[in-house]
């Protein structure tokens, strides 16, 4: 009896230290479904720009942290319940999210753009070669005029609840059939089995699929950027507050912004992204 | 908690509801007929039959819904070949995947309730019949059936839960259905408890609609009038 006693406290004592958001590891969420930012190798383990981007800004802090796998559609929520206290997760700084968490300065921004299959009625669309909603002007105007008349009628894929939704689903290019999936991966399989006509995500996801998968996808149009796109990609933490906690994550803001001005300074930063992105994304 | 986001999330999820009622009621009705079908097949005395229509059921019965709509909408579309044919125009939509994934599963839940409906009307009843003179024909379509039908109304009740609850997997083939829109407001306010718990309650209240509809007709088709 006794031993039962307390295998069942032992048991409950361990529920609420899995639960303890006071120890002093920071952890960070990522989806692992998006590469190159973050994804999974063959074995499972987490890898990508933002994988390693987060050991360094930690090395940097001098702080441990572990880095968890969480679902794009709870990304939010889970942040907000505190089942980690960092996202970094490819996740754009945009107004509608900056109402609900608060984000550190960018440390990478990456152009949008729509990708088809090779042989598509879309090809050889006649826009510059990059458009900045936030500039705006008679060129951008002209090729979201452009964009309208060519997707029209199209079904257009995209992942859910991501700025390129958000995009879609703005007015700015008349109103097209959107379709949302849970994962990147999704989308990059009904792009190529034809179930999108097109599809719209981070240029380097679509180049990325089509270099390891041997599949014709290719880019189409502008490359996108400002505006809905949001002003690049940064760690996402909770608002702060009054309380303990509130306090712990305005210091984590105040870490995290600092860790980044060092690791830009020192090159990390670009290096890491040349390095997944074949580019220098960093910001 | 907050009351407003559910007040306002309520007609939109209430819109959805009518995808939702849609898919149930197609692979419900198709569903019937296959598992009809498949519980003859079951009762059949040839062994190759009789193993077909067991293996169907086991294969559906063996496997999570979950698995076989991804198998018939992710799978299926990666092969090249079918995309060439007449089947690619059924395929292509996520609606009809789903309702195809639907049917095979609760055809083969529905052919083992049936069959073991069958199973037990009493020989006594089915000889009555035939020392009657009524033919091998109109005891099965006028006797048998009605009578397995009203035998399997509580666990074919049980079964139309199930795949009411489980239409909530066609979102995860895009579908906007209940469980779709709710995690689409939930991807732009951020909150899942309180979309969640208002689409819940929908559930919650189809299932007190089909239990009462179910309890009515075994009620009313009750042996002991």
């Amino acid at each position: 009896m006794n031993i039962f006693k307390k295998t069942i406290l032992t048991v409950l004592a361990s529920l609420f230290v899995i639960g303890n958001v006071y120890a002093d590891k920071i952890k960070i969420g990522t989806e692992g479904a998006y590469p190159p930012w973050n994804s999974k190798d063959a074995s499972g383990n987490l890898i990508g720009f933002e994988v390693e981007l987060a050991q360094e800004l930690c090395a940097i802090m001098k702080h441990e942290c572990t880095i968890v796998e969480q679902d794009w559609d709870g990304m939010i929520p889970a942040l907000l319940m505190r089942k980690f206290d960092a996202i970094m997760a490819g996740m754009s700084i945009t107004a509608e999210r900056q109402k609900t968490i608060t984000f550190s300065q960018g440390y990478a921004d990456e152009v949008a753009s729509l990708a088809v299959m090779k042989g598509s009625s879309l090809e050889g669309m006649d826009t510059p070669e990059g458009i900045n909603l936030s500039l705006g002007g008679s060129d951008v105007n002209k090729a979201l005029k452009t964009l309208t008349g060519a997707l029209a009628g199209k079904t257009v894929c995209t992942q859910t609840g991501t700025i390129h939704q958000n995009f879609l689903e703005s007015g700015d290019v008349g109103s097209v059939n959107v379709r949302t999936y849970k994962t990147q991966d999704e989308v990059n399989l009904d792009l190529t089995s034809g179930r999108c006509d097109v599809a719209l995500a981070a240029a380097v996801a679509f180049t990325d699929y089509a270099d390891k998968s041997g599949e014709a996808v290719t880019l189409v149009g502008p490359t996108f950027s400002g505006g809905a796109f949001g002003n690049g990609v940064g760690v996402g933490i909770r608002q702060g507050g009054d309380d303990a906690i509130g306090k712990r994550d305005a210091k984590l803001l105040k870490d995290f912004n600092k860790a980044i001005d060092k690791a830009r300074k020192k090159g990390i930063i670009s290096k890491l992204a040349i390095k997944h992105f074949g580019f220098d994304a960093s910001m | 908690m907050d009351f407003d986001l559910m007040i306002i999330s309520f007609p939109k999820l209430l819109g959805a509801t009518v995808v939702t009622l849609k898919l149930l009621s197609a692979s419900l009705f198709f569903g019937l007929f296959l598992g009809l079908l498949f519980a003859i097949l079951r009762l059949n005395k040839n062994i190759f039959i009789n193993k077909f229509a067991y293996g169907y059921s086991y294969v559906f019965r063996g496997t999570p819904l979950l698995v076989q709509i991804f198998i018939i909408y992710f799978g299926l579309g990666q092969i090249e070949y079918l995309r060439s044919t007449f089947l690619w125009i059924i395929l292509k939509e996520p609606y009809w995947c789903a309702i195809i994934a639907f049917t095979f599963n609760t055809g083969a839940y529905t052919s083992e309730i049936l069959r073991s409906a069958f199973q037990t009307i009493k020989p006594g009843i089915i000889e009555a019949g035939k020392s009657l003179g009524i033919s091998n024909k109109i005891i099965f379509y006028k006797i048998q059936i009605p009578i397995a039908i009203r035998q399997s109304l509580p666990a074919y009740g049980n079964e139309i839960i199930l795949m009411m609850k489980g239409t909530s997997l066609a979102s995860t083939v895009t579908l906007m259905d209940l469980t779709g829109v709710a995690k689409y407001i939930i991807s732009t306010t951020f909150k899942p408890i309180e979309v969640f718990i208002v689409a819940g309650g929908i559930y919650l209240f189809m299932t007190f609609i089909i239990h009462n509809v179910i309890k009515y007709l075994e009620k009313k088709y009750s042996f002991q009038q």
